[in-house]
């Protein structure tokens, strides 16, 4: 993992004091409303339904046992007892209270943490794969690149008050585990012909309001030049971008206005005056960074262990969570496990307790090198477990509630704190959730029904990432009421599309039902073991559209 | 109403702001909207005045790329703090163009915007009304370093973190006071 040196927790210490000297201007009224707002908002502040909401940076999602336990304190000393992990490898509070925060952020900032640019105009937390450099299909591990953006978006003179919100995603394997086409800038690190590293660029993805995929403006772009070229794309962004609807105002909407060949004729003639020039990052730091992230010390194993797979005949429980829950290990002997936070019973997506928390850092320190990664689907990730010690891994993560077996699963629902929480939203996801769960609770009914992705978003600002789940769900207001968008058809990763709405919005008590309709027309369409996504692929969305609309339910209502 | 700081320094404004589309004479020391300058600049009538020009977050600053070397004083307006293309005005006047005269931040300027304009460029600041120089000053120190490429710290950290010797030797930026 990576380690802070002198000037980087300088940086972050100084940062803690300045916002300790805005907090206490705002309370003495020195600074007005609007003009604290953005400052606490770049210190991931939000002010919301019931309390102030803080957003603390996991950046690309990697923890150390340590910083895991400190989140369990924050959550029991500031707040009641719990955090919500969000789509962004983040972490949420729902309960601070104000003049505390700068408090929280001095927790943070010693253990290596902060809650920097975790809101506002500016770049936020750069995301990753969450198996960056224990995936079997990876090319290079991203995660120094995610580094060294981290360093370069930290407090950039130029660029903290841009049009609108900039998130930027690097992936750098076969399967894009990081959503980087539906990202402000996506980023995959790729090799060329004479074996040099470099990236392709893609820019003006992003979900929202006007879903969009992103367009790669530049295939091969020297590792070296990273940083100017960011420069020059943000540059042009700051300068262009429209400031006069925040609807219009992401990069997205410049891109698509100006089309993305204009858009990236204006970044090369940007790059031209910067390339070459102070910013180049030396080859020097490059190892630097790569030296953090240097493999952990590995046994030698047999890719088979013996025990384990007798352990998953004998335990049909077992073998299931290993089949859905851990992923395939670039070393022999070594598994990735997920550990589920989409448990059965109406917890939200994503909540873990103190205890749990505590518990989590415990099994990172007995079996997987004291580290712990947070995925977009609000997962946890323990990356380097024995496989000879699965089974026991499984067994702890069974008294937490860790174990449910839906990883890529209909019941791994991602969802937004909506409603309930978020003041921004129109509609709660939480609940819709729940019922959803409700409705699937035979396992191996679900286990049967193969990988299907389930989005939910309390509002248009998309943090459910509704449009690329196979099945999402939008939360609208129709007159003061709840109401649900269902799309189909949507998808992450290497093929990413954009769910298609299949009509007119269902209210709160239909929607869980309108989805298990859906399913059935599936299982009705589907050919032997065919995934959901492809099915809808193969025969469109009109027999399933068909079968929603068909509501039985509402004759008994 | 002293409320201007130039380079880490609380001093009188000899400057007149001339409003766009206003009929205010031109005096000696005006800052006149680029519309105007661009209208006199060849005029003989102003020949022997300080004149300076202020930018509007829309303005280019390519418009003044023959002009910097004459210019006494460049200001960029922000109309609201939160409007940041003065920031990248700013750099493009100091590196792209090479102006090396005072390079004056006005509107919704306060204390804790100081840190990020002085590194866009800025080595002059007007205060707004409801905070006082002398306090804002201090958002100069905010940050005692940067990861980036800046105008006033042309080396980034990563640059310099390879040339160090011991983690005590890494450079700080040239202060600006």
């Amino acid at each position: 993992m990576y380690k802070y040196d002198n000037i980087d927790q300088t940086l972050v210490n100084q940062r803690v004091a300045q916002f300790r000297g805005q907090t206490q201007r705002f309370l003495a009224g020195e600074l007005s409303e609007d003009e604290f707002r953005p400052l606490r908002l770049m210190n991931g502040l939000y002010v919301q339904r019931h309390a102030p909401m803080l957003r603390v940076a996991i950046p690309y999602g990697m923890l150390n046992s340590r910083q895991v336990r400190m989140l369990a304190h924050i959550a029991r000393k500031y707040d009641r007892g719990y955090g919500h992990f969000s789509t962004r490898q983040n972490i949420q509070y729902n309960w601070p209270r104000l003049e505390e925060v700068p408090d929280i952020l001095a927790d943070l900032a010693s253990v290596e943490m902060h809650a920097i640019q975790t809101s506002g105009n500016c770049v936020r937390n750069t995301t990753t794969d969450q198996f960056a450099g224990v995936a079997h299909d990876e090319l290079v591990d991203p995660r120094p690149y995610c580094e060294l953006i981290r360093q370069w978006s930290t407090f950039h003179p130029e660029f903290t008050f841009l049009p609108r919100k900039f998130k930027i995603a690097v992936s750098s394997s076969i399967e894009d585990r990081a959503a980087t086409l539906v990202h402000d800038i996506g980023l995959h690190v790729v090799k060329n012909e004479s074996g040099e590293i470099g990236v392709r660029v893609m820019v003006g993805g992003g979900l929202g309001r006007t879903p969009i995929i992103g367009h790669v403006i530049r295939e091969f772009l020297p590792r070296e030049e990273l940083l100017n070229y960011l420069d020059a794309i943000l540059r042009v962004y700051n300068l262009h971008g429209r400031r006069d609807n925040k609807y219009k105002a992401r990069i997205k909407i410049l891109v698509k206005e100006l089309t993305p060949a204009k858009f990236a004729a204006e970044v090369e003639a940007e790059w031209a005056h910067l390339k070459g020039g102070e910013a180049v990052v030396p080859d020097q730091e490059f190892v630097r960074l790569e030296s953090f992230f240097e493999a952990p010390a590995y046994q030698h194993l047999a890719a088979v262990d013996a025990g384990f797979e007798r352990k998953q005949l004998e335990d049909r429980g077992f073998a299931r969570w290993v089949e859905q829950n851990t992923f395939a290990h670039r070393v022999p002997g070594y598994r990735a496990v997920t550990l589920s936070l989409k448990p059965y019973g109406g917890i939200p997506p994503g909540d873990i307790t103190d205890a749990q928390l505590d518990a989590v850092a415990d099994l990172a320190d007995r079996f997987s090198f004291g580290e712990v990664r947070v995925s977009h689907e609000q997962n946890l990730i323990l990356s380097d477990v024995k496989q000879s010690e699965l089974f026991a891994v499984w067994q702890e993560a069974r008294k937490l509630g860790f174990a449910t077996p839906n990883i890529g699963l209909l019941t791994n629902i991602i969802a937004c704190p909506g409603g309930d929480f978020c003041s921004l939203a129109n509609a709660r996801s939480l609940p819709i959730a729940a019922a959803i769960q409700e409705r699937f609770e035979d396992l191996d009914y679900v286990h049967d029904l193969g990988p299907i992705d389930l989005n939910i978003s309390g509002c248009i600002n998309a943090c459910g990432h509704h449009h690329v789940g196979h099945i999402g769900i939008l939360g609208v207001d129709k007159d003061n009421n709840e109401f649900y968008q269902v799309t189909l058809g949507g998808s992450q990763g290497n093929n990413a599309s954009l769910g298609k709405v299949i009509g007119p919005s269902f209210s709160a008590a239909e929607i869980a039902p309108a989805v298990e309709r859906i399913i059935e027309a599936f299982v009705e369409q589907r050919h032997e073991d065919e995934a959901f996504i492809d099915t809808i692929r193969r025969v469109g969305i009109d027999p399933f559209k068909t079968r929603a609309y068909d509501k039985p339910e509402l004759k008994v209502a | 109403m002293a409320n201007i700081i130039l380079n880490g320094a609380v001093v009188p404004n000899t400057w007149t702001l001339v409003e766009a589309n206003s009929d205010t004479p031109i005096a000696d020391y005006s800052i006149v909207p680029l519309a105007t300058w661009l209208a006199i600049r060849e005029d003989a009538a102003h020949a022997g005045k300080h004149i300076g020009v202020w930018l509007a977050p829309a303005d280019d600053p390519a418009e003044l790329a023959e002009d910097v070397a004459r210019l006494p004083l460049i200001a960029v307006q922000f109309p609201a703090f939160t409007d940041g293309r003065g920031y990248s005005i700013g750099r493009l006047l100091r590196e792209r163009f090479g102006f090396k005269g005072e390079m004056r931040a006005i509107g919704d300027v306060g204390r804790d915007h100081l840190f990020n304009l002085f590194h866009c460029g800025f080595n002059a600041f007007e205060i707004k009304a409801s905070q006082r120089a002398e306090d804002a000053i201090a958002g100069l120190k905010d940050f005692s370093d940067n990861y980036q490429s800046t105008a006033q710290s042309k080396q980034p950290v990563y640059r310099r973190r390879v040339h160090a010797q011991t983690p005590d030797s890494w450079a700080t930026i040239s202060s600006p006071s």
